[in-house]
């Protein structure tokens, strides 16, 4: 989010996806898209039966690769190297889209200063991909007319994170492939409402529509619209406030719909910064992990049971309808938010029950790229941000004349080499990555109350290669016991080819086997995302 | 563009329109049962014939690419006559258990039988015998009900890639099965059971459950990933009875397998019902009214802000919950509490 | 060499099944042996495997050629062939008993051979023997001294017309198809050849391959097809081999591969097996089995000429289709179309058999009349039995009745009443045949070997059959005829390729012309023909009758009871008319009414 925002002056999937199946060349970067986003991965599957060329970069031989014209099983943690190389050789050969770079964007000559040490040679090394596969991989994305990046955690859940990212933009603004249909760059959002839990304000940094709290202006504006004065202190971005409770500077926490005691890295670690707050409230549907922390934990409802909007990934607001009522006395999250808010301040009347709709349009009219939606328009069509004006349509695809930065111009950023924090050494020889399967979701507190999803995907396992299963002495469906420097968990191998020798793969949806005990809670400095993807680990039988 | 004349109108269609499409972009009604728009044209079930001048015999709208100046009739007594054999000929060879068939209101053969009053049938004789039993949680096979259209082979091969399933044996015999004859080993998206036009594929969670009487359709949106697919909850009271998606959505009615038949939680016996409140730190939950708990919240929030300023309270949102409650949960923080430190798990 | 001895070996499949391997390595074994006596043998003797020149139900046939005098000889055992070269290749006396009597010579002579030609004459497995005939010769005059558009022209003008079954004309195929823009063309053989008794095809990559070979790149030269396909069915182990192996020497002296004859013209052929599917001989069910893809028809159009293989235009011919192409192009278009009749040129491959004395494959002009192939070349019906009718055109054809027998054999003509030319299948049926029977017949194997993919074809001919059954069975009812009529119409305008629509055809055409039998079987519950057991009587002539008890063995229901020695009896109530009685008696005992 933070990279592509330095970038492009917006952080979101800047094409929809439909225009998938138009895409002439498809690079998935860190994204297990078929189980992840299953969806999406259909077009993908469509743009290739109409011969569109994919490029599959992922150290594990995830489902795409059945799909792709060119897998890069690159070292886990060597994105960025290994995009580095593919745009070395698109200097090389000269494929830059010349004209692109002249009049739409800046810091160009930095940035290819920067990239002079990332020969291909040197690509083939740090990531372990062929030097031949690189040129290919090059020479597929930037000679197709239409070319889009794809990537998920894959590329962001590391040290580097944001440097990925980087990457990630560079190569699409180098080729010109961003700001056009059917050509950009497109972070695959995770789950149902990250777009717009992001959109609405859920960061420590802005106010809704991604306006900054430390702006004057901007704050006048909320101070103006909410009727109350407003801090202007960037606040603690979420991996941030584990530290804060330890030392005691948090001590009230509110958390809801979130299960952050089983999905965050290194989670022995947060959980004891849970219990060392004073107070913590905890809204669920369910008893998570994390509400059993909790002093007081509040029932809410099911998507199924309110009214609202969702926004997927390719920035789509969408309505969500009331179809039954909640279980027992359970209630609306938005009551119940708006119950604590009148509480907390003293004023308003406790009888009346927030609208949706008046909410929608309370934050649609804060921000100018969802000014043109309300809901008597979305009960006719789901629509697209940004949509200015209610006679908008609503946006396809982004920055089709200009970036929204001063200037109107893409900024070329130079991404340096930086080394996974976690390498495998004498005492945690392998390398864990961590993800999701196919028919499992998150923590697993939805699906794992799925009798069926439960019957196909009972028990957490880790993928180890034949190799290092032989080497361990370890056959199908034994336990194994994996360690890191901050945990231990025991679970069941499976022997799979799957991953490449001395890497091993846990899904993070078993809380009785929860990878995050044993992920570092390492950051990337700049968006403060932890390094799930990446950390060193010990098997033993 | 290509002018053609269906039923003595006149339309203009892009190249590579088929007749079929051609007639429906007129209103004309040509009954199917093998064909679906998001599929490549198949040509098995033989009901979609036309009569086109020039040509000896019917031909499948469906296959049949739209050319300048053809004359194409959709309905005469041959054509009527050949169709009412087709399905009298499936009907044949297909249980008459519509009763207690999970498809049934939802069925196009049952239809077709409607609409063509097929009570007696000319054609009855041997049907065939399928009594295979699935070991899957989430898809029910009856092949006796199968019509052959092939939607299912063609949607797992073309839409999902996969390929779980073919064509075996020939003549009457011939049916679609898994490689082999094994049990299903697919993905379970359930995309051949939303496409099969009878109840030869069903969903196992839908057996027993309302067909239609009683039952609320909701347009909505899947609560998984990011994907933002479109479904329509099926309701019988509270309970949540079945999911499935509209074709013309932006996600052209395909689904996951957690999208279509992960819905149980919904309904599950696990759900929290009412608030709990732990009043000593180690101390157990106990049952409180929505006031008590209410209250009690909103008062340690304010006294912790009391003694110790607004940063020493956070908030995390959800990126699994409405545009609206996190949009009133930030407010809440920034203007009712007076912090910024609020975020989301969307990091991870 | 003058004074040469020849000794051609029939080595098809049917020689072959006759014992013509066993014959060949007895003449080897005997010639290497007497040829340390005899140097006359060693020097002067070639032996000489040949392929089918049609008369399969004479083998082993061997002829033996002593200063360009042939003898032919039938029925050749391995033990006989001592004394074949004793008396004829050493002493010059033809072995006179064991040589073709004079109906040899009428099969042969009232044909005219050009497909079949050089079959039985040069070893299929020699290269050099087929440039001997003039082989590659067309291909090469094709190649170097015609543009493609000279090409399709001279196969247009020769009217050349489809052998697999449809007669579209193939020069005109050729042009839809090279009018296409494309990249790539292909053409494919269709050696898929499933008609139940025919082997026409099959007889031709045994005995003439490269006939084949050359027909597909002057084909493949006129469309401007870079890669060709053979399709041929993997039960055809002996043509498999026989093709492969001339495919091989094709390639290494350059008649196939890169620059052929000096020219830029680049032409290979990949062979696909098929795996014995009927359907697969239907063109578009044939493209989607080379392509990985079970083979069921797609629809048309688009025709494969426009979007075949893989999408490009492709033209399918036929092995008899293609083995013509030299010879046309050697002679000439007009040669050609001097041949046959008005609107059905050159000749025709028939597969001939059923009731009558000389069964085998046979080469005729188009046009022939019926009672000429029958009783000419056929030699007429078995055992003086009366004719009845004539199957053409396969399982999905039609039969003719005693009333068209001076019917041209041509595509017109078969059509005209209601039967088909099919890749040339043709089973002479006689007085003690019943066409409801035979109507079944051909319904239970088009009904297993439908694809199953439409529904018109899959369950229309399940219930086609299923009333045929029951007529047969005695289980008609009133209105059936009818039933069956209107059904076989429906299946036949309303399938989806030419197996379905043309499966019907026994029914339509033996109702057409024998309704009698089916009101006999429905209203009477008898079988003029005494074929349907269910509806006679069985019972035992106490004349005949020796008692062996052979029949009561048989019975499996105990139905027959009598005393060693004795006349038997059979018990009618306990009778199920199995009719395994009648064919275990061995003194005609057992008679059925």
């Amino acid at each position: 989010m933070a990279g592509l925002a330095t970038k492009f002056g917006s952080g979101a999937m800047t094409n929809s996806v439909a225009e998938i199946a138009d895409n002439e060349a498809i690079f998935v970067i860190g994204s297990n898209t078929t189980e992840n986003h299953p969806i999406i991965a259909l077009r993908m599957k469509e743009a290739v039966a109409k011969g569109a060329q994919l490029i599959v970069a992922d150290p594990r031989k995830i489902p795409l690769v059945k799909f792709a014209t060119l897998w890069l099983r690159h070292r886990p943690g060597t994105d960025s190297t290994l995009l580095n190389a593919i745009m070395h050789v698109i200097l090389d050969e000269g494929l830059e889209d010349k004209d692109f770079i002249a009049a739409r964007t800046e810091g160009y000559d930095a940035f290819v200063q920067s990239l002079e040490p990332f020969t291909v040679e040197y690509g083939e090394e740090i990531t372990g991909v062929p030097a031949e596969d690189i040129k290919k991989a090059a020479r597929i994305y930037a000679t197709a007319g239409n070319a889009g990046i794809y990537y998920a955690m894959g590329i962001t859940q590391h040290i580097m994170g944001t440097y990925n990212v980087c990457a990630v933009g560079n190569l699409a603004m180098l080729t010109g492939n961003v700001g056009k249909r059917a050509a950009g760059v497109n972070p695959l959002r995770g789950q149902n409402n990250v777009q717009g839990a992001c959109d609405m304000g859920g960061l420590p940094n802005v106010y809704p529509g991604y306006q900054k709290v430390d702006v004057p202006a901007i704050k006048e504006k909320f101070e103006k619209a909410w009727g109350t004065s407003l801090s202007d202190k960037i606040g603690l971005a979420a991996t941030e406030m584990t530290g804060a409770m330890l030392d005691g500077t948090l001590k009230g926490m509110y958390i809801f719909g979130e299960n952050p005691a089983l999905s965050d890295p290194n989670t022995t670690h947060s959980v004891k910064a849970f219990s060392a707050l004073d107070f913590l409230v905890v809204q669920d549907i369910f008893m998570t992990e994390t509400a059993r922390l909790a002093d007081v934990v509040l029932p809410g409802a099911s998507f199924a049971e309110k009214d609202g909007t969702f926004t997927c990934s390719e920035r789509r607001v969408q309505r969500i309808r009331k179809a039954v009522n909640s279980p027992g006395s359970a209630q609306s999250d938005l009551n119940i938010i708006d119950q604590i808010y009148k509480r907390v301040v003293a004023s308003g009347d406790l009888t009346e029950k927030p609208k949706a709709a008046a909410i929608f349009d309370e934050a649609a009219a804060l921000w100018p790229a969802m000014a043109g939606i309300n809901y008597e328009r979305l009960e006719q069509q789901s629509l697209q941000w940004p949509c200015p004006s209610t006679d908008h349509p609503g946006t396809e695809f982004l920055f089709q004349d200009t970036f929204p930065r001063e200037g109107g111009k893409a900024l070329f950023t130079p991404v340096p080499f930086v080394s996974s924090k976690e390498l495998p050494d004498k005492e945690y020889p392998y390398v864990l990555t961590t993800g999701r399967e196919l028919f499992h979701y998150h923590t697993g507190t939805m699906t794992r109350r799925s009798s069926g999803l439960n019957m196909i995907a009972p028990e957490a396992f880790v993928e180890v290669n034949p190799a290092d299963a032989d080497v361990l002495g370890v056959a199908q469906g034994e336990f194994l016991t994996v360690s890191s420097r901050r945990g231990s968990i025991k679970l069941k191998a499976r022997v799979s080819k799957i991953v490449p020798p001395n890497v091993v793969f846990i899904p993070f949806h078993y809380s009785e086997a929860a990878a995050n005990l044993l992920t570092s809670d390492a950051m990337d400095p700049i968006c403060k995302i932890m390094e799930a993807k990446v950390c060193a680990v010990r098997i033993e039988k | 563009m290509i002018t053609l004349t269906i039923d003595g109108k006149q339309i203009e269609v892009a190249e590579g329109t088929t007749v079929l499409e051609a007639s429906r972009q007129l209103g004309i009604d040509v009954p199917t049962l093998c064909h679906d728009d998001r599929l490549k044209p198949f040509g098995a079930c033989r009901l979609c014939i036309v009569e086109i001048s020039g040509m000896a015999k019917p031909v499948t709208s469906c296959t049949t690419p739209a050319a300048n100046g053809m004359v194409v009739k959709t309905n005469s007594e041959k054509l009527y006559r050949l169709r009412k054999t087709t399905v009298e000929l499936l009907l044949s060879d297909h249980p008459n258990d519509c009763m207690v068939c999970t498809s049934s209101g939802d069925c196009a053969l049952q239809e077709l039988a409607y609409l063509y009053g097929i009570r007696e049938n000319r054609f009855t004789g041997a049907m065939r015998e399928h009594n295979r039993v699935d070991h899957n949680p989430f898809i029910t096979r009856d092949q006796n009900k199968c019509v052959m259209c092939g939607l299912c082979v063609r949607v797992c091969e073309e839409v999902q890639g996969v390929g779980a399933i073919g064509y075996a044996e020939r003549g009457f015999e011939a049916k679609v099965i898994p490689p082999f004859g094994k049990d299903l080993d697919c993905e379970f998206c359930g995309q051949c059971v939303a496409v099969c036009p009878t109840g030869a594929l069903t969903g196992r969670l839908w057996a027993g459950k309302p067909r239609l009487e009683g039952v609320k359709f909701t347009d909505t949106t899947c609560t998984y990933c990011g994907c933002g697919c479109n479904i329509t909850l099926r309701t019988h009271g509270d309970q949540v009875i079945r999911v499935d998606s509209d074709p013309k959505n932006h996600n052209r009615g395909w689904l996951c397998v957690k999208g279509r038949f992960g819905y149980e939680f919904i309904n599950s016996g696990d759900r929290l019902t009412h608030p709990l409140i732990r009043r000593e730190k180690g101390g157990q939950f106990e049952k409180a009214s929505w006031d008590e708990a209410l209250d009690y919240v909103a008062k340690k929030l304010t006294d912790i802000k009391a003694e110790n300023g607004p940063d020493a309270l956070a908030g995390l949102c959800s990126a699994r919950c409405s545009n609206e409650e996190n949009y009133l949960f930030q407010k809440m923080f920034r203007a009712g509490l007076g912090t910024n430190n609020i975020d989301h798990c969307a990091r991870y | 060499m003058s004074g040469e001895i020849v000794v051609n070996v029939c080595m098809g499949t049917g020689g072959i099944a006759a014992g013509g391997d066993l014959v060949m390595e007895e003449f080897s074994k005997q010639f290497e042996a007497a040829g340390i006596q005899n140097a006359t043998v060693k020097e002067k003797c070639r032996l000489h495997k040949v392929g089918c020149r049609g008369f399969c139900a004479r083998d082993v046939l061997v002829d033996i050629t002593v200063d360009g005098e042939v003898s032919t000889y039938q029925y050749i055992q391995p033990e006989m062939v001592s004394r074949l070269i004793q008396d004829h290749v050493i002493g010059a006396k033809p072995v006179k008993e064991w040589l073709v009597g004079d109906d040899y010579h009428t099969f042969h002579d009232n044909q005219t051979k050009i497909v079949l030609g050089d079959l039985g004459k040069i070893d299929p497995e020699s290269i050099d023997e087929y440039l001997q005939v003039d082989g590659y010769k067309a291909a090469e005059k094709a190649l170097t001294t015609m543009t493609p558009a000279q090409v399709i022209q001279t196969v247009k003008d020769s009217m050349l017309r489809g052998r697999g079954g449809g007669g579209f004309p193939t020069g005109i195929k050729w042009g839809f198809c090279a009018a296409n823009k494309s990249d790539q063309y292909y053409i494919i053989c269709n050696a898929d050849e499933g008609d139940p008794g025919a082997f026409m095809d099959r007889s031709v990559v045994e005995g003439n391959p490269h006939a084949v070979i050359e027909g597909m790149i002057i084909g493949a030269y006129a469309i401007g097809a870079s890669i060709g396909y053979v399709y041929i069915r993997a039960e055809y182990p002996l043509a498999v081999d026989r093709l492969h192996l001339a495919l091989k020497a094709a390639k290494e002296r350059g008649y196939l591969g890169e620059k052929l004859f000096g020219t830029d013209f680049n032409f290979k052929i990949k062979v696909k097996l098929g795996a014995g599917a009927f359907v697969c001989g239907e063109e578009t069910a044939l493209i989607a089995s080379i392509e990985g893809e079970r083979g069921m028809p797609r629809a048309k159009p688009p025709f494969p000429a426009n979007k075949g293989l893989w999408g490009k235009p492709t033209i399918i011919n036929n092995v008899e289709t293609l083995a013509n192409l030299p010879h046309i192009l050697n002679k000439g278009a007009a040669w050609y179309a001097s041949i046959g009749s008005e609107k059905s040129k050159g000749t025709k491959v028939i597969a001939l058999t059923g009731k009558i004395r000389n069964t085998g494959l046979i080469e005729i002009p188009m046009g022939m009349p019926l009672k000429e192939i029958i009783f000419n070349i056929g030699g007429g019906i078995e055992g003086d039995k009366l004719f009845k009718a004539v199957q053409t055109g396969g399982p999905s054809g039609g039969c003719i009745p005693q009333q068209h027998i001076d019917l041209p054999v041509d595509y017109e003509g078969l059509a005209s009443v209601g039967s088909m030319m099919g890749s040339g299948g043709m089973v002479v049926l006689d007085e003690t045949d019943c066409m409801v029977n035979i109507s079944k017949f051909f319904l239970e194997f088009t009904q297993s070997e439908s694809c199953g993919k439409c529904v018109p074809c899959r369950i229309g001919t399940k219930r086609l059959l299923e009333i045929l059954t029951r007529i047969t069975e005695g289980d008609g009812k009133e209105g059936d005829i009818e039933l069956l009529l209107e059904l076989a119409e429906d299946v036949r305008d309303s399938s989806l390729c030419g197996l379905g629509m043309s499966a019907p055809n026994p029914v339509i055409s033996t109702i057409k012309y024998f309704r009698h039998e089916y009101e006999a079987h429905i209203k009477n519950k008898k079988c003029p023909a005494k074929v349907c057991n269910k509806l006679l009587t069985f019972f035992i002539r106490e004349d005949m009758c020796v008692g062996c008890g052979m029949c009561a063995k048989a019975c499996p229901v105990n139905a027959i009871a009598g005393e060693k020695k004795l006349a038997h009896k059979i018990d009618n109530h306990l009778c199920i008319q199995c009719g395994s009685c009648f064919d275990a008696c061995k003194f005609s005992a057992v008679l059925k009414e």
